[in-house]
């Protein structure tokens, strides 16, 4: 049994990884959009510990500004962003997803073994003791990817994205102990200037269509 | 195998088969404190039993011999199964001599036989019940089995005294393979037993109930065994889930000492198995019919999640 041989640290790491996709699934299934926000601070706790423990175990310092940049952006700011403009949106619920609950979860488990095996050889060259949560990483990203293409709300596409950054910053965690400091500052305010823009968009969005649903973008089209 | 294995093996059969009944009641009792009601005495399952066994059995006319054979065939099933699954110890016959996938062969032949002779009647509760019971049967059966796999691929078996002996023998890791999958079992544990959320056992309500359709004909000495091979199925279930996330204590010899434990302490495990299993029916509200589909598919999804877990990142 392999798990044996590592120390303590690595495996909490890696239930870290494994709870981070429990979550996305979470999300994937979940309708219900103040809970899809919820999740969305959920993973982003769970990454944020993740950072922190690899932090304290590989001793690069700047995982520590990254964590707390987690802490601070997605598990505060971003949430309680949402959630105002959830209130005064009125946005409780999204319509019935694409593709039924059912055939959207085998999908995800498909895009897992495919993320996996895409994985694979990133992980051989890989140097790092999280190199196997590479994989997962991946999944992350291609299942955040599935949650925006399955719904019709433009609130829960900004959460699927928001989880898709989350997934890239694990992979490049779990794959060179993290980027560059001034590439993560860089992202981080890239996320933060895209949401509050989505934010004031949405309230042009209903103005215009008076709803939020994206399908009454289809007649934006030009007449033939 | 000498005389003593034996011996210890029909003790233990012999446990399982007094100490089931005490556990519904256990299971029960909880779940009457939890809810602010005055709990019926932990020996009530016994009284019933006993009751029913005095009373002269009315069978209906057009019952055939699948009817009243069926009682006899599901309680011997899940008294094998109880033989089968090494509950107190591991090294003994009949603990050896089938593997999980046979266990789970085992149920399905008692729910078949349960669901045919609810039908055999022909009255209309009795085809409900079969169906609805037909239905969650095929979608926890899978779940069931992919929890199987897991632990199998852990262990490199699928025989549970091997699994239950390798896993007690190793040293405290973090395994959220095993995590997901215990939280499989469980809901499959809740669906398989006809527990809360899929299915209310203290209600004769018609429209929700499936595991009291099934029994709606049976009278007397048949409805007794049925009964009591319901309790014996949850207990059974319960001694898996032991066996395979909680197998510390089980004795891997014979030594006295070693299997007074092991007994002590599979008497421990299911009390609080007991109350964990009354606080979630407590919080949980019953689901729909149709939503319990939903429900094993989580279940399924758990369990395929500690697969992938199990294969690719090896946890």
């Amino acid at each position: 049994m392999s798990m044996n041989t590592l120390p303590i640290d690595l495996q909490i790491l890696n239930m870290l990884a494994a709870l981070l996709l429990l979550v996305s699934f979470a999300m994937l299934s979940q309708r219900r959009i103040v809970t899809l926000v919820n999740l969305l601070a959920l993973q982003g706790a769970l990454l944020g510990i993740a950072t922190l423990l690899l932090a304290w175990r590989t001793g690069v310092h700047h995982l520590y500004l990254s964590a707390a940049l987690t802490f601070g952006l997605k598990v505060i700011f971003l949430p309680w962003l949402l959630h105002r403009l959830i209130r005064r949106l009125g946005v409780y619920w999204d319509t019935e997803s694409l593709l039924n609950l059912v055939g959207t979860m085998l999908v995800g488990v498909l895009i897992v073994v495919f993320s996996f095996g895409l994985a694979q050889p990133i992980s051989a060259l890989a140097s790092t003791a999280t190199r196997n949560s590479i994989g997962i990483a991946v999944a992350v990203i291609l299942i955040a990817f599935l949650t925006m293409i399955t719904r019709r709300k433009a609130m829960s596409q900004v959460v699927g994205f928001l989880s898709m950054e989350n997934g890239l910053f694990f992979g490049a965690m779990s794959a060179t102990y993290g980027m560059p400091m001034v590439v993560e500052l860089g992202v981080a305010l890239d996320v933060l200037v895209a949401v509050l823009v989505l934010g004031v968009f949405f309230f042009q969005i209903r103005e215009h269509f008076d709803s939020l649903d994206l399908k009454h973008f289809e007649s934006l089209k030009e007449e033939q | 195998m000498n005389a003593f294995d034996w011996i210890v093996q029909l003790s233990g059969i012999a446990i399982a088969l007094a100490a089931a009944p005490g556990f519904h009641g256990w299971v029960n009792q909880c779940r009457a404190w939890l809810q602010n009601k005055s709990a019926p005495s932990l020996l009530q399952p016994y009284r019933e039993i006993r009751k029913l066994f005095h009373k002269d059995a009315v069978i209906a006319e057009n019952a055939s011999r699948l009817f009243l054979l069926a009682p006899y065939v599901v309680f011997g099933a899940m008294a094998t199964a109880a033989a089968i699954i090494p509950s107190i110890a591991t090294r003994l016959p009949f603990t050896q001599a089938a593997d999980a996938i046979a266990l789970v062969g085992l149920l399905a032949t008692a729910r078949v036989f349960m669901s045919l002779a609810a039908m055999d009647v022909g009255t209309a509760f009795g085809t409900l019940g079969a169906r609805r019971e037909m239905m969650i049967g095929f979608l926890a059966e899978p779940a069931l089995l992919l929890v199987i796999f897991v632990v199998s691929l852990t262990c490199a078996t699928t025989a549970l005294p091997i699994i239950a002996e390798r896993l007690s023998a190793q040293s405290f890791a973090l395994y959220p393979s095993l995590a997901f999958t215990a939280i499989a079992f469980t809901m499959v544990l809740l669906a398989e037993n006809a527990r809360i959320p899929v299915d209310n056992p203290a209600t004769h309500l018609e429209l929700t109930m499936i595991h009291e359709a099934l029994l709606l004909e049976y009278s007397a000495r048949h409805l007794a065994l049925m009964e009591w091979a319901a309790a014996l199925k949850l207990f059974n279930y319960a001694c898996i889930g032991f066996a395979v996330f909680a197998p510390w204590g089980i004795a891997t010899n014979h030594a006295p000492v070693n299997l007074a434990l092991a007994v002590a302490l599979l008497g421990v495990k299911l009390t609080i198995a007991g109350g964990g299993l009354a606080l979630i029916e407590t919080v949980s509200a019953k689901l729909r019919v149709f939503a319990a589909p939903e429900f094993l598919a989580t279940a399924f999804l758990f369990a395929v999640l500690g697969l992938l877990v199990r294969l690719l990142l090896g946890a």
